[in-house]
């Protein structure tokens, strides 16, 4: 919203004081002001008005005209004038010889053989409207030579205030209101408008006027006949141009000016097209012309305004085509009205049409203002317009009023609120000049909320520590750390193991660590054949590539793998991140925290792989957890698994997640020459795993022997099947267990096992040793394994 | 001196110049100074001399004995000296200045600006929580002030889900459950609530350089008997500082957001002017940076605490922004593509 600094000098004095530092202090205390500042009429100098004394045709152009004006003085000028209005005894406005507009100093100039001593000027050439029809017109009891900035608000500050920052003000949507903020700043007093005495109608008849639905909380309406003014007075066109409105015709300009002004957006119908207003909302569906011409769409929901049954308005929103008001319009029936904001909204919503009423009424206006908007629209309507006649009494339907707020409040709530002192006189004087009805006796606080704050911001204690503190100003505030008592924290286990996880996976097994998004990308899943599996769907995603939540992390990172193989030939990428596994038994989404791994090679055989993604996973068991890993074979429950090669990750006696291969379909899809593994780790069930103790182990102080076994293992058995032949052992000697070597054919899987032994007592016999050995190799022949001794 | 004396100790002393191996002398000091060595050996003969003589004898042949010595010892020195020059002049240089192969991970911006934020708020006493992302509305929504039909609403672009939970528009919505975990400890046994808790957030909206779906943010919030604006704004200074490891300006201006009342927007000083103006803070000297304010006391009261007894502050800190300004990412979509082009360059940085 364009404010301008002229009109709020309407209602509060700023001599003197430093207009842009108080746009400033605005923007800190009030609304945020948009950075740019727009001094307007500073680039135009040297207009004055001028008389047209005589007008010739152009001997050699249609369009000019050879003018002799009078610029003050008696002194006449010869003009080149290429405007259509031009007649004699015009008064217009002139650029005189060494006037600026813009960049551009007048000069004598040549225009088709006549010089021309400067320049007649249209509303639009110096900015003070959007008419370029022809050169300016100016009433004859303005003398010649007079500089239209001494007649005219050309000279003006504006400034753009953010909407958004004005949600939550019903107040500050007009001039006026603005205003008072600026007097609060200022600590000027504020002026209250000129407004007509509407008493004096009361004897007359009242309009007919019938609101029939709650959405509507008031409606205050008059009639006024003989109306005859057209066009508006320049200074309410210049403001109304100045604050992004188009003039169209004085009695709409007025009721833009009065919105402009107090905030109340109010609509001027033509009487001869309304005679019984009703307020109310239809059974069905039907379409209006709205008076830009529109057809629209209303439905059971959209407040009406009707001319008895007759629609005229949609209410708050936008006027309709037939009951505008017209150029013979000489009789006047006024809206001054309020409705219910959210109805407003939603009506806005369904209509797609946003209008500068509609705006206002969405943030709950204060209905209170209706009539006295009623009176200044008719105060400024008798100053320009003198025949004017009132023909109807004031009539005021008020529905719902909202109920007054008074809050009470002592002096060590506001210090406990602001941290700082703000002494009793600031507070009373800062709320009074805001508008608050203050008493302040021993400390204690007694503040009317005023009808234009209660409508929606200010309803309780809290809302007035924001009235003192910002006019008080944030700048101003002492900054102090608290006083809190000090206790020990603890972080979460699964945040803490997940840290830990981060810096393993990077540090020590450089991956890359990626994000993504929570959804299955539908399009990218599909070229690489992975077909998006059933899951929660979103219920409103516009796109289509992202209806469904994913259920698994690995999905989202084949695809990012396929996105960077042109980029490296060898790469891990990890994620934590989250997915969805369906509804629970409430209809609740399963939410899971899981870590994703996806190792890409180009050049590293598959079984390496695979065993470097074995390994991460081994040491995040074994770093975090102090614990090992037990891999079980499983069978694919998803189209990118490999059936081979897939193991759940077992880890403390719970399934933590999978390690797998792509699926050769998949792979060949995102690339026929490279090798893909991944891994899929729950973290939340990972960080549920209790660390083990560290166990410390003495070092023996007698020699250790080795024995070396090697194994070779019958198809279908895995290492981990044998490990119970040494983990039953109980002589207590085995210090390690660990693999020397391995050898694999397609014959033979042959794996060495060293096995170390010590005691703490003695030195060891060899006999001792080959005693665990023995039953060691019984208990492994039992389960197929021959043995090699080394 | 006896002529065999002379002999010997001319021969030692030819085979001793054309040494010119450690190993050499070794075998020389054997043979002539071990137990068979030939010096030794010269004793041997001494049977048919006179007293006098052998004494004679004996004396020569160990002066002899004691001459070799000092001159293989010599030797020794020399050639020890020879070989280690021998080995620093044979020393290739190796061309330390090639670049070294790369293969470091890497952490994902935003995993650093989290961390980062997440050191400076533990280290003054804030707990760092966990939430998911799928929430309820109540969670979202009303249990932060925003009750159906408020126009707050229509501000957030929310997804919903077809079982009617939400993807959370907000870390605020994690508000609720904080309040309700820490408040026992606060009302019972005076432990203040001190709580940060990043996450990531979603908007239905369409996506371009400057506009993400999916984001991340950074809720705080602090709850005592005392919690003041004055400390909210020393708070958000002091951790903007640190995050940003320079002294940073804050200051507040009002602002409309239905969890917090008074609620602000805060700006700091630009980062890169310092506060005189430049195109990036479009010469205002100020960049706008995070919601803020003084916790609702309806946001307080749906979370079992009593407004009357106890006030605190919150903040949403974009986390994302905050990456993207401190690392000059220019397109936020970078962020969610997984493309290593772009997160593979990010190192630990905290």
């Amino acid at each position: 919203m364009f404010l301008s600094m002229n009109w709020i000098c309407d209602f509060v004095d700023l001599d003197g004081l430093d207009k842009v530092e108080l746009i400033r202090r605005f923007s800190l205390s009030t609304a945020e002001v948009e950075n740019e500042i727009f001094y307007k009429g500073s680039d135009i100098s040297g207009i004055v008005v001028a008389e047209i004394k005589s007008v010739e045709e152009h001997p050699q152009s249609k369009k000019l005209h050879l003018l002799k004006v009078d610029a003050g003085g008696g002194e006449l000028t010869d003009v080149v004038c290429g405007a259509k209005n031009v007649r004699v005894g015009m008064k217009t406005a002139f650029a005189k010889l060494g006037a600026k507009i813009g960049d551009i100093t007048i000069a004598p100039r040549k225009l088709a053989g006549y010089v021309s001593n400067g320049m007649c000027c249209g509303e639009s050439e110096i900015g003070l409207s959007d008419d370029n029809s022809g050169i300016m017109e100016i009433t004859d009891d303005v003398p010649n030579g007079t500089d239209i900035k001494t007649i005219y608000d050309v000279d003006d500050i504006i400034f753009e205030v953010d909407n958004k920052s004005l949600t939550n003000r019903p107040d500050l949507w007009g001039h006026y209101g603005i205003a008072r903020e600026f007097a609060a700043l200022a600590g000027r007093p504020l002026r209250v408008p000129e407004t007509d005495d509407l008493t004096v109608y009361s004897d007359l008849p009242c309009v007919d006027l019938k609101v029939e639905d709650k959405i509507c909380k008031r409606y205050s309406s008059i009639k006024v006949e003989n109306i005859k003014r057209n066009i508006s007075p320049v200074n309410i066109r210049i403001r109304l141009y100045y604050c992004g409105m188009r003039a169209i015709n004085f009695l709409t300009d007025l009721t833009n000016y009065i919105m402009l002004e107090t905030g109340q957006p109010m609509h001027a119908f033509d009487a001869r097209r309304v005679e019984k207003i009703r307020v109310k909302r239809f059974d069905k569906k039907f379409t209006f012309k709205t008076l830009d011409g529109v057809e629209r769409n209303i439905d059971e929901n959209t407040l009406m305004i009707c001319n008895g049954d007759t629609p005229v308005a949609i209410a708050g929103i936008m006027g309709g085509l037939d009951s505008e008001i017209v150029e013979d319009t000489t009789t006047l029936a006024l809206e001054s009205a309020n409705f219910d904001a959210a109805s407003i909204r939603k009506s806005t919503v369904r209509l797609s049409h946003r209008t500068d009423a509609s705006m206002r009424y969405e943030k709950s206006l204060d209905p209170e203002m209706t009539v006295p908007a009623i009176g200044r629209f008719l105060y400024l309507l008798k100053k320009y317009d003198g025949g004017v006649r009132v023909v109807s009494s004031l009539t005021d339907e008020y529905t719902e009023k909202f109920p007054p707020v008074t809050l009470n409040f002592d002096q060590a709530f506001v210090d406990r609120y602001t941290g700082i002192k703000i002494d009793g006189d600031t507070i009373v004087k800062t709320l009074t000049d805001l508008g608050f009805g203050v008493s302040h006796k021993d400390g204690n606080y007694t503040v009317d909320v005023p009808s234009w704050r209660v409508t929606k911001d200010v309803t309780m204690n809290a809302d007035i520590i924001e009235e003192i503190t910002r006019i008080y100003g944030y700048d101003n505030f002492e900054v102090n750390t608290a006083l809190s008592p000090l206790y020990p924290i603890r972080t979460d286990e699964v945040k803490t193991d997940e840290e830990k996880m981060k810096d393993i996976l990077v540090k020590r097994f450089s991956l890359h660590e990626v994000h993504s998004y929570v959804w299955a990308y539908n399009d990218e899943q599909k070229a690489i054949g992975i077909p998006v599996e059933k899951n929660v769907r979103l219920a409103n995603a516009t796109n289509p590539n992202i209806e469904t939540l994913r259920n698994s992390m690995v999905p989202t990172q084949l695809c990012q793998v396929k996105s960077n193989i042109s980029y490296m030939p060898e790469f891990g990428i990890f994620e934590i991140g989250r997915v969805v596994n369906g509804l629970d038994e409430n209809n609740m989404c399963i939410e899971n925290k899981n870590l994703g791994i996806t190792l890409y090679s180009r050049s590293a055989e598959l079984k390496d792989l695979y065993f470097r993604l074995r390994d991460i996973l081994t040491e995040l068991a074994r770093d975090i957890k102090h614990s090992e890993i037990e891999f079980v074979k499983t069978e694919p429950a998803h189209s990118y698994e490999h059936p081979v090669n897939l193991n759940r990750v077992i880890l403390g006696g719970t399934d933590i997640g999978v390690i797998g291969t792509v699926h050769p379909t998949v792979r060949k899809n995102i690339d026929k020459k490279g090798n893909i593994v991944f891994a899929e780790i729950n973290v939340s069930k990972f960080a549920a795993v209790t660390t083990r103790p560290i166990e410390y182990n003495e070092p023996s102080k007698y020699p250790t022997m080795e024995y070396d076994l090697s194994l070779d293992i019958p198809k279908g058995t895995v290492f981990a099947e044998l490990t119970h032949c040494w983990k039953s052992d109980e002589s207590g000697l085995i210090k390690n267990v660990s693999i020397a070597d391995t050898y694999d054919t397609d014959e033979i899987h042959r794996i060495t096992v060293r096995f170390e032994f010590s005691s703490n007592e003695r030195t060891l016999s060899a006999a001792e040793v080959q005693e665990v050995i023995d039953r060691i190799t019984d208990k492994l022949a039992e389960m197929n394994v021959v043995i090699k001794t080394a | 001196m006896d002529e065999r004396i002379l002999q010997l100790k001319e021969k030692f002393e030819n085979e001793l110049s054309v040494i010119s191996e450690l190993p050499e002398i070794d075998k020389l000091r054997v043979a002539y100074l071990g137990k068979k060595g030939s010096i030794t050996a010269l004793l041997k003969g001494m049977k048919e001399l006179t007293p006098e003589e052998k004494r004679m004898f004996g004396a020569d042949v160990n002066k002899l004995k004691e001459f070799a010595a000092s001159q293989i010892e010599e030797k020794t020195e020399v050639l020890r000296k020879k070989e280690i020059e021998g080995e620093i002049a044979s020393m290739p240089v190796f061309d330390i200045t090639a670049p070294s192969p790369d293969n470091s991970g890497s952490y994902h911006p935003i995993t650093l600006v989290q961390r980062q934020c997440e050191a400076v708020f533990r280290s003054m006493g804030f707990t760092v929580e966990d939430y998911s992302e799928v929430v309820t509305d109540y969670e979202c929504f009303e249990a932060v002030n925003i009750p159906k039909d408020h126009p707050a609403r229509d501000m957030q672009d929310t997804y919903y889900l077809e079982n009617g939970q939400l993807l959370k528009s907000q870390t605020s919505a994690a508000q609720n459950a904080i309040l309700k975990k820490y408040g026992p400890a606060l009302i019972n046994d005076g432990v203040p609530i001190k709580a940060i808790f990043p996450g990531r957030c979603f908007r239905n909206e369409a996506t371009d350089a400057c506009h993400e779906n999916t984001f991340f943010q950074m809720e705080g919030m602090m709850v005592d008997k005392n919690i003041s604006i004055s400390n909210l704004i020393y708070f958000m200074k002091t951790m903007l500082s640190e995050v940003f490891r320079k002294d940073i300006r804050v200051r507040l201006r009002p602002g409309f957001f239905p969890f917090v009342e008074p609620g602000f927007e805060l700006d700091i000083s630009c980062l890169i002017c310092g506060g005189d103006g430049c195109p990036s803070c479009k010469h205002s000297g100020w960049l706008e940076l995070c919601p803020c304010g003084m916790i609702h006391p309806n946001v307080l009261r749906e979370g079992g605490i009593d407004p009357d007894k106890y006030t605190g502050f919150a903040f949403g800190l974009g986390l994302t922004r905050l990456a993207m300004m401190k690392y000059g990412i220019k397109d936020i979509r970078d962020l969610n593509s997984g493309s290593l082009k772009v997160l593979s360059q990010f190192r630990d940085d905290n």
